[in-house]
């Protein structure tokens, strides 16, 4: 059990490539928190150096307040699952989760003990002598977790682990690690380039980009109060829809118009806050709905009428497309309600949780401001 | 469909059919002559199979012409400078493969070793082995076969260990291994199949070599090969001998093929070696 503290982390890759330029992290003890961004934003880069993989540039990282820079790995205490499982090949799955206590020399009744209570923890206690190369994917990921559990480290590292696994598998291994983490209570550091792997694991989300930290925060509160375009556009899916349009006043209240001519009223809250200008408009697919026939607005609700031209029924949502400004806007409508392209419908906007975005700094126009 | 079962294919053993006689008919020839009595060697209508076989010329290749001691000296040289070049070579190609050792140009100065033709070197060598009295021993034969071989043990490994996943041995690392360690009980095992391969190769290679022997070795340190001079003589040449000892000499290369022909198939292929 360990708190993680990085402080001014440089990381250059022989070629040039700077791959993490100056992060300050803390991480308290037992916190869940998952690194995410795109893939070549730095995350990885920055997991493997915790883990000592990689040598730090410039920079301290102290794990339980001793700094390990110059720590090898098997000394950091630390255990990591990788992306591709990294079981050794030659060595049966017993060999492999014991591997790492053989290698600390511990007594060989100690390292069975182990191995087995680890193996029924994880449902594999039946596997044991197999080789890698007989399980499945999801078997595989199992041992390569059994093999970091084991060794009861204080910090456990994921790799991308679910990345490799197919949708359905991926879905069961997630809840499976949540309840890990809920049963043995260490500080767990995830990375991924999955935004849903990262809303629902993370007690704490670090949004990495180009190798710096883009925004940091609760799942919910990044989710609901982007501090940036990228942000915003990066959490949920599909993604925010985001729309040019210029902000001017009219008496007490504000209009955002946009290319084609249409206008939506901006909420009472922005509406003293955002200034006018050029701004990017922002606005999640699910916060547009279908309007009820005869129903009035509410507060913060704007009416809009669009024409359909793409529709995606999943299932359990439909996904329609239209044209605002120039650009295309997705909405999020309920399964049973499948228009046909050409369809003409009314839409209701909460205005309330749209977001305005300066488009020179990218920033997000903060209404509370 | 029965049909189609039942059809012969004639073109692929009429070929393979031709290879095999190809490759065969000399070692069948070598094997006759060598248990032929002498007058048949070159008799015509040729001597298919003969009435009378001995092993006359056997007894005289190995001890008469001191065959026996260059299957030993043989044995002793090649066996250790295998042992010797896949040692080195592999730490020397998991150092280029990992740690990226001198830059991209080191690993292809190693390969370019072998652009060089021995006669290149081999006076020099002569000159400097006599100087430090390595000139005819088991030791500096041993030190220049390594030396010779080292090339090719290096890439056939380099090649092993640079397809290997790094996330192995980190694993490994992080674990609890040493650097050290990770190598020797993670990616030395994995890669056996090359090394097998790289050893099969190198032991070969110096089984069947004749030039650095002929003029590195008189007396004392000759190999095998450099026996086979003594069958060309002024009264003839000595078929029947020659091929006694050819016979002997092709026991340990096939004997190690067999052994670790599995390994050797895999290890030539370079397979997959994902778990």
């Amino acid at each position: 059990m360990a708190d993680v503290k990085i402080t001014g982390l440089h990381k250059r890759y022989a070629g040039g490539v700077q791959a993490v330029r100056g992060v300050d992290l803390t991480i308290p003890d037992k916190q869940f928190t998952v690194l995410v961004g795109p893939s070549g934003c730095g995350k990885s880069t920055l997991l493997r150096t915790i883990a000592g993989l990689e040598e730090a540039d410039e920079g301290t990282i102290e794990i339980g307040g001793a700094v390990v820079n110059d720590m090898r790995p098997r000394d950091r205490d630390v255990a990591m699952v990788f992306q591709d499982y990294a079981l050794y090949p030659h060595m049966t799955v017993r060999n492999n989760i014991g591997f790492g206590l053989k290698a600390r020399k511990l007594d060989v009744a100690e390292i069975n003990t182990r191995v087995m209570s680890a193996a029924k923890m994880l449902g594999i206690d039946g596997l044991l002598d197999r080789y890698p190369r007989h399980l499945s994917g999801g078997q595989r990921q199992r041992v390569a977790i059994g093999r970091a559990i084991v060794r009861n480290p204080q910090i456990f590292l994921f790799d991308e682990p679910l990345s490799n696994l197919d949708a359905q598998l991926r879905d069961e291994m997630r809840v499976e690690i949540k309840r890990l983490h809920q049963e043995i209570a260490t500080t767990m550091i995830y990375v991924t380039h999955d935004q849903i792997e990262a809303m629902t694991l993370a007690d704490w989300i670090v949004l990495m980009r180009d190798g710096v930290i883009e925004q940091q925060g609760a799942p919910l509160d990044l989710f609901e109060r982007p501090a940036t375009k990228f942000v915003a556009g990066f959490l949920g899916s599909p993604r925010m829809n985001f729309v040019p349009c210029k902000v001017a006043r009219n008496g007490a209240g504000a209009r955002a118009t946009f290319t084609d001519g249409r206008s939506l009223p901006l909420a009472s809250a922005h509406a003293g806050a955002i200034p006018e200008g050029e701004l990017t408009f922002g606005i999640r697919p699910e916060h547009i709905s279908r309007a009820a026939p005869g129903a009035s607005l509410r507060d913060g609700q704007a009416a809009l009428t669009a024409t359909i031209d793409l529709v995606q029924p999943t299932g359990t949502r439909t996904f329609a497309q239209f044209q605002l400004g120039g650009v295309e806007v997705t909405v999020e409508l309920p399964s049973h309600i499948v228009e046909k392209p050409g369809a003409s419908v009314e839409l209701l906007v909460d205005m309330a949780r749209a977001i305005f975005i300066d488009p020179r700094t990218d920033k997000v126009l903060r209404a509370e401001a | 469909m029965a049909s189609r079962r039942m059809r012969i294919p004639i073109v692929r053993i009429l070929v393979l059919g031709l290879f095999l006689i190809f490759v065969l008919a000399p070692l069948y020839w070598v094997f006759i002559t060598s248990i032929k009595p002498s007058d048949d060697y070159l008799a015509v209508p040729p001597v298919w199979f003969p009435a009378e076989p001995t092993l006359v010329h056997y007894t005289a290749a190995l001890f008469a012409y001191r065959g026996l001691d260059g299957l030993v000296n043989s044995l002793i040289i090649s066996v250790s400078a295998t042992v010797l070049s896949c040692l080195v070579g592999t730490m020397m190609a998991y150092s280029l493969a990992r740690f990226n050792t001198g830059g991209q140009h080191l690993s292809f100065w190693v390969l370019s070793q072998r652009f060089l033709p021995p006669i290149a070197i081999i006076l020099p060598l002569f000159l400097n082995y006599r100087l430090i009295g390595l000139q005819d021993t088991h030791f500096g034969m041993i030190l220049a076969y390594t030396v010779f071989t080292l090339p090719v043990s290096v890439w056939m490994m380099f090649a092993y260990f640079r397809q290997m996943p790094r996330s192995l041995e980190e694993a490994a690392l992080v674990d609890g291994c040493t650097r050290w360690r990770a190598m020797w009980s993670v990616a030395v095992p994995l890669a056996a199949p090359g090394i097998v391969a790289a050893a099969v190769f190198t032991f070969i290679a110096c089984w069947t070599e004749f030039f650095f022997a002929l003029v590195l070795t008189s007396r004392n340190a000759f190999t095998l090969p450099t026996v086979f001079r003594a069958f060309l003589s002024f009264q003839g040449a000595q078929y029947g001998e020659a091929s006694a000892l050819a016979m002997v000499s092709l026991v340990p290369s096939i004997a190690l093929g067999v052994l670790v022909q599995k390994h050797l198939v895999r290890g030539l292929t370079l397979g997959a070696i994902r778990g």
